[in-house]
């Protein structure tokens, strides 16, 4: 199904596509979208796909449940906002506090994220969320993580860039952070995660991850896997347990 | 100004939207794509106040003042006149022009004057031009209830009233401007009431601010501002971050990336990684201006003649979104923001917290724009069935 989204309120789309989809419609394209929030939220269902040709706007995807969206361009802020289950692919960038509270399936972004990437999402009854950011993230990656996967890549980046922003992993407390590359360790927040580098077996976790992602932009897996990563983890699981209670 | 609050029963979660626009040889457009941008983030405004600001739209009266005031009695207007006739040439008074429009409901009676300081008072004064035309603004606004001057630059005005921005737009007829720089705001007011002289953009002189966020620090930056004779009025946050430029930048004459810094001050845990020049530079400015720090969320875009500047909060509690096109510098809270004004832009990028992205008139380099690339856009190409 086609959908002209020129001048189109979110509100008409997104209800254009909740209805086709109730009745059983399983691929979308929506062309000239600019702007348009909630795009594909709370829609269930593995076999649908909706391919998205613009800029969709803010939370798209929230509390999905199934279905594969793909961004040709760039996407906006709160991208996979508490998703369940199913895979958002962005073949440009994508802006801050992308998947808030995630529990589950993946967010691929072949370019650059922005601030509080992976704010305190969360892995659930067996499901665990992904984030792979192909390009660098600014600050505040993966604050008050609370479970899942989240992988910074850095690929294409230039001299001088940093990998990730200050303040990551603050308020961490589950899930990990696997960073490609060099990385001060004054950007991680040492009081609530450790940093080292990241060893045989923690490759073989995020592995098919990074695998996904590849197949996604056709890029060469073994050699991004090939190249050191580092480790972020929580030191505790209950960080501010004797904050507020002796 | 009868301070009517306007509140349509909603407090929709959203955030306030900005958009602005410079053309960086000096091209002047009309009003329509900066509309257009901020029609787009529409839901982020909530339909209590929105405005814009336009620089460069009276080149026939350039050197004059242009004083625009809204008045809720004829009574205040009496009196503001006679005020302006003691202090000031008035070479020209006017209605503002407006178009009736269902969406904007009950407005102030709107008025402009082209404005000269009378030479012999100017004199007694001692003081420069601006500052006369400062102090004078700030007496109608403190003094005379019912009356508000909302813009007071040269060859610049500001436009604003409560309702959607789009609406305000139309109710300005602003596509009968033409303007280098504009800036506008869509308004989610959140802890200050909706009302006429509290929308954005709020303006001193030349310049003007809109902004998405709130000021925790509101209290202390207007007790210090208060030390500098700035008053006020507005009864909105934003208000301080005007006067704040106004005294740093104009009057105390910091150049404007480090009259960001103090805006956005870096934390002590960045400052104490720095080389020691730079650690010794914003442990002073701190220490110096502390009371200007603005802590809080934030997203603000300034302008004045020659310049439009985005800034962020220093951990990014707002969006902002930056691009470039040709000459043109844009800003927005959303990226579809800056499509709605520009659709293939040759760059967009997202400025870093704290980082100001500083455009200037006859310069082709933009500050803040990634050096490395930053985000370019990809795969945008625009479909059509």
């Amino acid at each position: 199904m086609r959908i002209d989204a020129s001048d189109l309120h979110y509100r008409d789309l997104n209800r254009r596509i909740r209805e086709a989809a109730a009745a059983g419609t399983k691929s979308f394209d929506l062309l000239n979208v600019n702007g348009q929030r909630y795009i594909g939220d709370g829609i269930a269902g593995a076999e649908v796909e909706i391919d998205i040709h613009g800029v969709p706007g803010n939370d798209l995807g929230a509390f999905m449940d199934g279905p594969t969206i793909r961004v040709h361009g760039n996407a906006q802020d709160a991208v996979a906002n508490t998703m369940n289950a199913g895979r958002i692919i962005v073949d440009g960038h994508a802006g801050d506090v992308l998947g808030y509270g995630m529990r589950g399936g993946e967010l691929l972004v072949r370019g650059k994220v922005g601030y509080r990437v992976g704010i305190h999402m969360k892995a659930y009854r067996g499901r665990r969320p992904v984030i792979v950011a192909g390009g660098t993230a600014g600050d505040f990656l993966g604050e008050y993580m609370a479970g899942g996967l989240l992988i910074v890549l850095g690929l294409e980046t230039t001299n001088g860039e940093p990998l990730i922003g200050d303040w990551c992993a603050t308020g961490m407390h589950g899930g990990a952070i696997y960073l490609r590359g060099e990385v001060d360790p004054r950007q991680v927040a040492s009081n609530f995660a450790d940093l080292r580098a990241a060893d045989a077996e923690d490759l073989q976790d995020i592995r098919e991850s990074v695998e996904a992602f590849c197949e996604a932009f056709s890029l060469d897996a073994g050699r991004i896997l090939g190249d050191g990563f580092m480790r972020v983890g929580p030191i505790s699981h209950r960080p501010y347990g004797a904050k507020y209670a002796a | 100004m009868s301070e009517e609050v306007f509140d349509r029963g909603r407090r929709t979660i959203s955030g306030c939207g900005l958009s602005g626009m410079m053309s960086l040889t000096g091209e002047r457009v009309d009003g329509r794509a900066i509309r257009a941008s901020i029609a787009l983030l529409h839901e982020r405004s909530n339909g209590l106040g929105g405005g814009f600001a336009a620089y460069g739209i009276y080149p026939e009266r350039r050197d004059h003042f242009a004083l625009h005031i809204m008045y809720d009695t004829d009574e205040a207007r009496r009196r503001t006149e006679s005020a302006l006739e003691d202090d000031f040439d008035v070479a020209q008074d006017e209605r503002i022009p407006t178009r009736p429009h269902p969406g904007i409901v009950n407005p102030p009676s709107l008025m402009r004057y082209f404005v000269l300081p009378r030479a012999s008072r100017l004199e007694e004064d001692g003081a420069t031009a601006e500052d006369y035309v400062l102090a004078r603004v700030m007496r109608v606004n403190a003094e005379i209830s019912d009356a508000f001057v909302f813009s007071s630059g040269k060859n610049m005005g500001a436009f604003k009233a409560v309702g959607y921005a789009e609406d305000i737009a139309a109710f300005f007829r602003l596509d009968e401007y033409e303007a280098y720089i504009w800036i506008a705001h869509g308004r989610f007011p959140t802890n200050t009431p909706g009302w006429w002289a509290g929308a954005h953009p709020f303006t001193l002189l030349d310049w003007a601010v809109v902004h998405n966020g709130e000021i925790s620090s509101y209290g202390i930056n207007r007790r210090y501002l208060e030390m500098f004779n700035y008053q006020c009025t507005m009864r909105t946050d934003t208000e301080v971050m005007a006067y704040l430029l106004d005294l740093l930048i104009r009057r105390h004459e910091l150049p404007v990336e480090v009259a960001c810094d103090v805006l956005a001050a870096p934390f002590w845990e960045q400052i104490e990684r720095m080389p020691e020049e730079r650690r010794r530079l914003y442990s002073a400015l701190r220490q110096v201006y502390g009371g200007a720090l603005v802590n809080g969320p934030f997203a603000i875009i300034f302008a004045r003649h020659g310049e439009m500047v985005g800034l962020n909060d220093r951990i990014k509690l707002r969006p902002l979104v930056a691009a470039r096109k040709d000459s043109w510098l844009y800003l927005s809270s959303e990226e579809s923001g800056i499509r709605a004004m520009c659709a293939r832009p040759d760059l967009v990028w997202a400025p870093r917290a704290g980082q100001p992205v500083i455009g200037r008139l006859g310069s082709e380099v933009v500050a803040g724009e990634p050096a490395h690339g930053g985000r370019i856009a990809v795969g945008q190409e625009a479909t059509s069935e």
